[in-house]
């Protein structure tokens, strides 16, 4: 079956669905206890999943598979690469966190506020799972049912227009999508995705099928201009629900392009190429900017996950190596990072249940330990190096460099943005004198919120210091991307040109070898 | 030993941040200065090695895989050589003297722990970045010191000055970083590698190479090198990012000895020699180096002369001097470069920490137009100040070995400016040029702060010390009359005191420093054959043939610092000492001038109008016309709009009905798959 001997995948899918029902008829503190139990098990579950997937060379892509035929083509089909992997990993080590950030924040209907969370646990790991287009659909799609719950009941006092615009947009997203995939299964006779990722159509089909992924993943990313029901959701999700649209939600974009766009239409992607290019570069500056004049914490966390999700998709579309691993470790890195900000924000809101910055100010002097833990946190959204946001952004933005130097200098501008806006909300929360006295009241860290933030501390240093952990698992399946994507790959703008020949000096790499070959000619002409 | 030397700073930064107030001041105190001290004495036994020709060849010791990613691969790694041997010895030596001083400076600070980590974090920061072997770990370095720079600049957090200077320096840095990065892409592009020994080996083939960039087409190695550049630029200050620097006095003055004079701001002219014989490959990079370092060497210099603030004074003046060695790298003078970094770490630290000093006598009084009368108060401060005083304008005998540091190292540079001919020709004069307002602003700073009359009683921190002195005076009932009757004269009955020994002693260490540094090392450093053999084991590129040549210029060029040093030195006299009416008269004559260089040529007012300002009004353009008055105006709130035209749903949509819908919707597709699928 697999090298474990039990459905691992179906389990870790089962047990929150359990979890989800067991809670729905308990108390308010069973619920709890059933949430975080579930949770804590299948994080556990991850972690086993993690070290027991083969990352050696001869390693079959899809490992863990389980195959199950439910009616017609319609399969109980399930199997992860390294990619699906480390998502899965993300989304497990995240959920323990959401339940002991709602320990106390949520108070009324608990019950059903974990059945939701873990409901949705449920639908996440589906979706990187799922092995079977329309089992892919259902997941993606249903995933979203407990999100609108989650905004629409515990969320704050806009909580209907926010849920009512997250809904409208993504639900308009996923229609073209679900065209194209009934369009996809006829054409190729298989819903199965290994096998629709190595199904060649028809490039002028592609385009089409390309455009109406896109509307999808577009909106899930989220990119400019589709962008605006991000902040919005945000603001009025509870603190837990904001992490997991901004830790696992927005990486379903992501992941939809690894897995669909660029495999299954790698023509189509290359032709839109400099439409992402494009929407990635006025989103990178264009958000930025809006994040450095908000006047709520949330929504400035927001605007920044839109910038750097920009930096995701120019990655990926930069279709080499450093491009694709940068733009899953982007992810990954502000999977933690998003996450952390919004449970630092969530730990202030508690107190003085306000989201607005003004409000604050001079935290570092009676909270120095928060103040210690939201700098670290900060300087990663920044991307400093030593956290895993750098890594991610340094390779997808080296990526993108050998695409096209214009997108990189822009996208790269995100750098600096990223510390103004960042720096300047950290100082007027944490820095400035202690005045108002409502602030003054406010306690420091408690255990609980340690044991949620020092974990994700440890993990972006992790990732920072030695990221080669989370870019094995990933390596082969990136690879088989950037090789599919390779006879349609666009040259770069650098058309590097031959050096005067002198002696002794030894040669790079075997890939200017070849840049210098194919540019001799364009070389005499630029003379 | 290496290892020990870099990672022993990170752990004890990590013990005494972690521990912080649990831990308590001193065990905290102890664990960084200890941990400095040990990597300090470690760190000389190695550059005395390089110095005797002890070590064959430099050595690199790898400590763990970084980043592999395709056919890119850095690693964290500590690379030993005689140019990181240099830094290795002025990074430990003052970060040691530094945390030493900072016993004493910051003895009434509630938060010490957290200072002291801070300092050792900026010294292993400092470490990795000298001790880099690939362009990844240098910039992991480069944002590290950023980092603590940011924080120290930012130690004061409940001053809103100190915190717009520490937004400041890290944000201007960040524009030097993007440069930074984007080098870096255009070396793993060009070489395929970003590993520092593999490019240089490489980079001599790829001369005459074009490359697109941005649309045009460039020599290679010149867009590479002047992407670095900027990078460089913005890390030590230089012409157009250099606005960050002057503010960054906001942080506590030991922190300004040691990041923003002797260590991080000469990250960039280390990179530039670190990589001088990629440099060497593109003429037009290197004349550019040139002349943005001689040009923010006269520039600086201008802006020092007027400054009142004794730290700002000493600020633009290591501005300048970093522009000094960016010259001196531009024509080709690495040797000369380094040995100037050398021996300013010295003669800087010791003026940054002597300013301290009088500012801790004179109680937090920074503006040295309330000093004055101070030589016999703190003869010790005194007598340090003037030997950095000496060596910053290059006091020496023309062809003798007697002088002081900065004559050894300033004058090579001056002489290698001249010698390289061309655009080293323009150098030199603005050298010589900034050389006379050296010697006029140093010299100004030392007759404003030790001599002339006491002016104490007009300041306000005086007043604010004389006050509190009083009244607890009063408390004891031990009050002296003369108080009262001092009070009408220029000290207030102010008695400043001289700083404990702890503060001393690094004073008299650096002293020593900024006596001997340039008499002992400048053999080894800047000689043809001496440096030749030095600079062999590491990757500085050395032109011997321009050494020798700078030893053939002309005698007037010789002579020409000394000339327009005890020029300075004499109009600084007549000014500040003879007639001290002239400067009033001169800023009444020519205010239009005055003004200008008080207002540092108006950068900062330019920036703010033409980036800062406008940033802020097109964030909220966007959010409010963009994202709100055309995307959503258009997109969902449009589209509800017609929903309720059309339906009168507003009701059912605000109670809740809405999941209804989003249930019924997706049941409905869910269906329209099963249809699709089984057909």
């Amino acid at each position: 079956m697999n090298q474990l001997g039990f459905p691992i995948l179906s389990l870790m899918m089962a047990l929150p669905l359990a979890g989800a029902l067991a809670s729905l008829f308990s108390s308010a503190a069973a619920s709890r206890m059933i949430a975080l139990a579930v949770t804590l098990v299948d994080l556990l579950l991850g972690v086993v999943l993690w070290l027991n997937f083969d990352q050696g060379l001869s390693a079959p892509q899809w490992q863990f598979t389980e195959y199950a035929p439910i009616f017609g083509r319609f399969a109980w089909a399930m199997g992860i690469d390294g990619i699906a992997l480390l998502l899965i990993v993300l989304t497990v080590f995240l959920m323990p966190i959401c339940i002991l950030a709602s320990w106390e924040a949520i108070s009324k209907r608990v019950n059903e506020y974990m059945a939701a969370f873990l409901l949705m646990e449920t639908m996440m790991i589906g979706v990187f799972t799922a092995q079977d287009l329309f089992l892919f659909y259902i997941f993606f799609e249903a995933g979203l049912i407990p999100m609108y719950l989650i905004i629409g009941i515990w969320g704050g006092a806009n909580r209907i227009y926010a849920s009512y615009k997250f809904f409208l947009y993504t639900l308009l997203g996923s229609v073209l999508m679900l065209i194209a995939m009934l369009w996809m299964a006829r054409d190729a006779n298989s819903t199965y995705i290994p096998t629709l990722m190595q199904h060649s159509f028809d490039p002028k089909v592609q385009i089409w099928l390309w455009l109406a992924f896109f509307a999808s993943f577009a909106v899930k990313m989220p990119m400019w201009p589709v962008h605006t029901w991000l902040p919005d959701a945000h603001v009025q999700a509870p603190t837990a629900g904001s992490v997991i649209l901004a830790g696992v939600m927005l990486k379903m974009g992501g992941y939809g392009f690894l897995r669909f766009s660029l495999p299954m239409f790698p023509e189509a992607s290359v032709y839109f190429a400099w439409l992402v290019f494009a929407l990635s570069m006025i989103a990178v500056v264009y958000t930025s900017l809006v994040a450095l004049v908000q006047q709520d914490m949330k929504k400035l966390i927001a605007y920044s996950s839109v910038a750097h999700m920009a930096i995701v998709t120019v990655g990926l579309f930069a279709f080499n190596e450093a491009g694709l691993e940068g733009a899953m470790m982007v992810m990954l890195g502000h999977g933690i990072t998003a996450s952390a900000l919004f449970l630092c924000v969530g730990v202030i809101y508690d107190r003085l249940h306000t989201r607005e910055i003004d409000r604050y100010g001079g935290l570092a002097v009676n909270m120095p330990q928060y103040a210690m833990i939201f700098l670290l946190f900060t300087m990663a959204s920044i991307g400093l190096p030593g956290t895993g946001n750098f890594v991610g952004e340094f390779l997808s933005l080296m990526g993108v460099y050998e695409a096209s130097s214009w997108v990189a200098l822009v996208s790269t501008t995100g750098i600096i943005f990223g510390a103004a806006y960042m720096l300047y909300l950290y100082r007027r929360v944490c820095y400035g004198d202690l005045t108002k006295e409502d602030v003054k009241a406010m306690p420091d860290l408690n255990l609980r919120e340690w044991a949620i933030l020092a974990p994700m501390a440890a993990v972006i240093l992790w990732m920072g210091v030695y990221p080669e952990s989370f870019l094995k698992p990933m390596r082969a399946d990136i690879h088989m991307i950037v090789e599919r994507m390779a006879s349609a790959k666009p040259e770069g703008d650098a058309q590097l040109t031959a050096g005067v020949p002198q002696a002794s000096a030894a040669h790079g790499s075997h890939e200017n070898e070849d840049a210098h070959s194919s540019n001799h000619e364009t070389a005499g002409e630029a003379h | 030993m290496i290892q020990l030397i870099v990672f022993l700073p990170l752990l004890a930064a990590i013990i005494a941040g972690l521990g912080n107030k649990a831990l308590g001041n001193v065990p905290a105190k102890i664990i960084t200065t200890g941990a400095l001290f040990i990597s300090c004495a470690l760190s000389w036994p190695i550059f005395i090695g390089f110095m005797t020709g002890g070590y064959e060849e430099g050595f690199v010791v790898p400590v763990l895989n970084w980043l592999q990613s395709g056919s890119f691969n850095a690693m964290w790694e500590l690379r030993v050589d005689a140019l990181t041997a240099v830094m290795l010895v002025v990074v430990t030596t003052v970060s040691a003297l530094v945390h030493l001083y900072s016993w004493g400076y910051m003895d009434e600070e509630p938060d010490q722990p957290r200072f002291f980590a801070y300092l050792s974090l900026f010294t292993f920061a400092m470490l990795m970045l000298v001790t880099a072997n690939n362009l990844l770990q240098m910039f992991f370095g480069w944002e590290g010191v950023g980092l603590a720079s940011y924080l120290l600049i930012g130690f004061w957090f409940r001053k809103p000055s100190a915190n717009a200077a520490a937004i400041k320096a890290f944000v201007v840095n960040r524009v030097g970083d993007l440069g930074f990065m984007m080098g870096m892409f255009a070396t793993y592009l060009v070489f395929g590698t970003i590993s520092i020994p593999e490019i240089l080996n490489a980079a001599p083939s790829m001369a005459g190479s074009t490359i697109g960039f941005l649309g045009y087409r460039f020599e290679t190695m010149t867009v590479i090198c002047l992407l670095l550049f900027v990078g460089a630029m913005g890390k030590s200050a230089q012409l157009g990012l250099h606005t960050w620097l002057p503010d960054a006095m906001e942080g506590p003055t030991p922190v300004s000895a040691l990041i923003h004079a002797a260590t991080m701001v000469t990250a960039g002219v280390f990179m530039v020699c670190r990589l001088s014989p990629m440099f060497e490959t593109s003429e037009t990079a290197m004349h550019v180096v040139t002349y943005v370092g001689a040009a923010t060497c006269l520039f600086a210099a201008t802006v020092g002369t007027v400054q009142n603030d004794i730290k700002r004074v000493i600020a633009y003046s290591t501005c300048s001097q970093l522009g000094y060695m960016f010259f001196a790298a531009g024509v080709g003078a690495y040797g000369a470069a380094m040995f100037h970094l050398f021996t300013h770490a010295f003669f800087k630290a010791l003026l940054f920490l002597g300013a301290g000093s009088v500012i801790h006598a004179m109680h937090h009084e920074q503006d040295m137009r309330y000093y004055g009368a101070l030589r016999k108060e703190i003869p010790i401060t005194f007598w340090a100040m003037t030997a950095g005083t000496l060596a910053i304008t290059g006091v020496g005998i023309p062809g003798t070995l007697f002088g002081f540091a900065g004559f050894f190292s300033k004058d090579a540079i001056l002489e290698a400016a001249y010698a390289a001919g061309g655009i080293g020709h323009t150098a030199f004069a603005l050298g010589i040029a900034a050389a006379l307002l050296t010697s006029f602003y140093s010299w100004r700073l030392v007759f404003l702060t030790f001599f002339g009359k006491a002016r104490w009683a007009e300041s306000e921190h005086i007043q604010h010390a004389l006050h509190h002195h009083h009244e607890s005076a009063e408390e004891e009932g031990d009050s002296h009359d003369h108080h009262h009757h001092a009070a009408h004269s220029g000290t207030g009955g102010y008695r400043p005191h001289e700083s404990p020994w702890v503060m001393l002693l690094p004073l008299v260490v650096l002293s020593m420093g900024a006596v001997f540094a340039g008499l002992i090392f400048h053999g080894a450093f800047v000689d043809p054959e001496g440096g030749a053999h030095f600079w062999e084991v590491s990757t500085l590129f050395f032109d011997e043939h321009l050494m020798h040549e700078s030893h053939l210029v002309p005698m007037w060029v010789k002579l020409a610092p000394g000339a327009v040093m005890l020029t300075g030195l004499a109009i600084a006299w007549l000014a500040y000492i003879k007639n001290t009416d002239w400067p009033a008269r001169f800023v009444a004559q020519f205010h239009v001038l005055y003004d200008f260089l008080l207002n540092k040529w108006y950068f900062d007012e330019l920036y703010n109008a033409i980036f800062v300002k406008p940033a802020f009004a097109i964030g909220r353009f966007l959010w409010k016309r963009g994202d709100e008055g055309t995307i959503d105006r258009f997109g969902p709130n449009g589209m509800a709009a017609l929903v309720v035209a059309g339906g009168r749903v507003t009701r059912k949509l605000q109670s809740g009905y809405l999941y209804t819908y989003a249930l019924v919707m997706l049941i409905g597709l869910a269906a329209a798959i099963t249809w699709a699928i089984t057909r």
